[in-house]
């Protein structure tokens, strides 16, 4: 696991860490039982601040992705029961994204287009959703 | 890490590095640093800001026993500054680099290891080859980032608990500069030492620092945890027309609120504030970057200095927020 740490407004170094190591999680990169580098590591591989490592790791800890174990190391905790947990590539949904996305490569579209129709069905979802608040709100 | 060394660690974390109660330092009439009072845990790799001749070196320089103070005192783990048990837990690497040039790395180790009774020839070696630097090399024969690598594994090499280092980045190139602060970074992850450095470059301060302690105008206007410091401020912009000047001389909408620096033009007004409650609407308000912030309290050396809880001297009567 390597770390890449840009300055970027609002977004600490620690929460960058914890995002990727959830990203690398959910995309089945690092599986339960993988040990994620020592702060000393990350520190000279990635020039970072080890202080700015444990506290991600702690916070990691905190969200049960990872378990830190004293005097050995941290690793990936075992996946919790509900789905939401799961590795992204063994999950169904997954299976039927990937059958849809060839269905539309198929049909002539590009990348670019699958993307652009991913990010307005999560708006429209968004969308509606908000407005069930709302209505939920006034009942 | 052993299992030994990172019981050290933690120990060290847990402990205060470096207390300094109303420091201050006169040259002839004038002060170069006056009533600085804060706290640095141990365990943190904290930068030291602020403009040229604010007293960033006349403080370390005070830390590591090289210089007397005007007024107050500093203690280092409990001990005064100056003295014989204090001088033996810091290390100090002044901006001129303290090397014979006509040493060889080999011979300027071992010139360390007399000097220092409690010298590890192991670290300081695996240090210097870690940055591919021959120890049969002369030193004056070397780059400035080699240099550099010798001079901190001389500091390392005596195995303290605080290091100060005085602009030790300022003439390295981005690249050295970056395998330097990592090969730092790594004996700190190791062994739980505690860093002071002063620096110019302030936006590379973010990464390499988890604390921050700034000097201007004499004192100490800004002391705390980075993430802490960047946290408890925000940056507001709005259209000038719709938040015209106030009573106070202040953008209105802003009363209520710790201003530390405003900027104003014909079309934008922005402001870096420290929020006493929620911000009206008019503005828009993110998320500043430590660079921002820092920018700001040197640019305003006048406004409210802020002194973090865990930087706080108990009865010191500064503000202190949360």
């Amino acid at each position: 696991m390597r770390y890449y740490i840009e300055r970027r407004r609002g977004v600490a170094a620690y929460q960058q860490i914890v995002e990727q190591t959830k990203r690398a999680v959910r995309a089945g990169v690092l599986k339960p039982g993988d040990r994620l580098p020592t702060a000393r590591e990350v520190a000279e591989t990635c020039a970072v601040n080890p202080n700015t490592t444990l506290k991600a790791y702690r916070e990691l800890d905190r969200d049960g992705v990872v378990e830190l174990r004293q005097g050995v190391g941290t690793f990936i905790a075992a996946p919790a029961a509900d789905r939401g947990h799961e590795p992204a590539a063994q999950s169904p949904l997954y299976a039927e994204l990937a059958q849809w996305i060839g269905r539309a490569l198929a049909a002539g579209l590009v990348e670019e287009d699958v993307r652009d129709m991913v990010e307005l069905a999560l708006h429209a979802d968004r969308t509606v959703r908000r407005a069930g608040e709302r209505d939920g709100g006034r009942a | 890490m052993s299992a030994a060394t990172a019981a050290t660690a933690v120990q060290n974390r847990e402990r205060t590095a470096l207390e300094v109660t109303g420091l201050g330092r006169r040259y002839g009439r004038r002060w170069v640093l006056r009533d600085a009072t804060f706290r640095l845990p141990a365990g943190r790799v904290c930068g030291l800001v602020g403009p040229n001749g604010a007293g960033k070196t006349t403080m370390l320089e005070i830390i590591a026993g090289l210089r007397g103070a005007t007024a107050g005192e500093a203690r280092v783990f409990g001990e005064l500054a100056g003295g014989t048990p204090a001088r033996r837990r810091v290390s100090f690497l002044p901006q001129e680099k303290p090397l014979f040039p006509r040493f060889t790395v080999a011979e300027t180790l071992r010139a360390g290891r007399e000097l220092n009774p409690g010298w590890d020839q192991d670290l300081a070696e695996d240090f210097v080859r870690a940055g591919s630097i021959d120890l049969d090399a002369r030193v004056g024969r070397l780059s400035g980032g080699q240099r550099t690598r010798v001079a901190l594994a001389v500091a390392l090499g005596k195995r303290p608990d605080l290091v100060l280092l005085d602009e030790p980045l300022a003439d390295l190139d981005p690249l050295v500069r970056r395998q330097t602060v990592a090969a730092l970074l790594g004996e700190v992850a190791e062994r739980g030492i505690t860093v002071l450095l002063s620096s110019h470059l302030v936006a590379e301060l973010d990464t390499l620092c988890d604390y921050l302690l700034l000097v201007a105008g004499g004192g100490l206007r800004l002391a705390g945890d980075v993430d802490e410091i960047i946290s408890v401020h925000r940056r507001l912009s709005a259209p000038t027309d719709r938040v015209p000047t106030g009573p106070g001389g202040l953008p209105t909408g802003l009363e209520g609120h710790t201003v530390v620096e405003t900027h104003r033009d014909r079309h934008h007004t922005t402001a870096l504030i420290r929020p006493g409650g929620p911000v009206g609407e008019v503005w828009e308000s993110i998320a500043p970057t430590l660079e921002e912030v820092v920018l700001a309290y040197l640019e305003q050396s006048d406004s409210a200095p802020l002194i973090s809880p865990d930087s706080h001297v108990p009865g010191a009567g500064r503000e202190v927020v949360k």
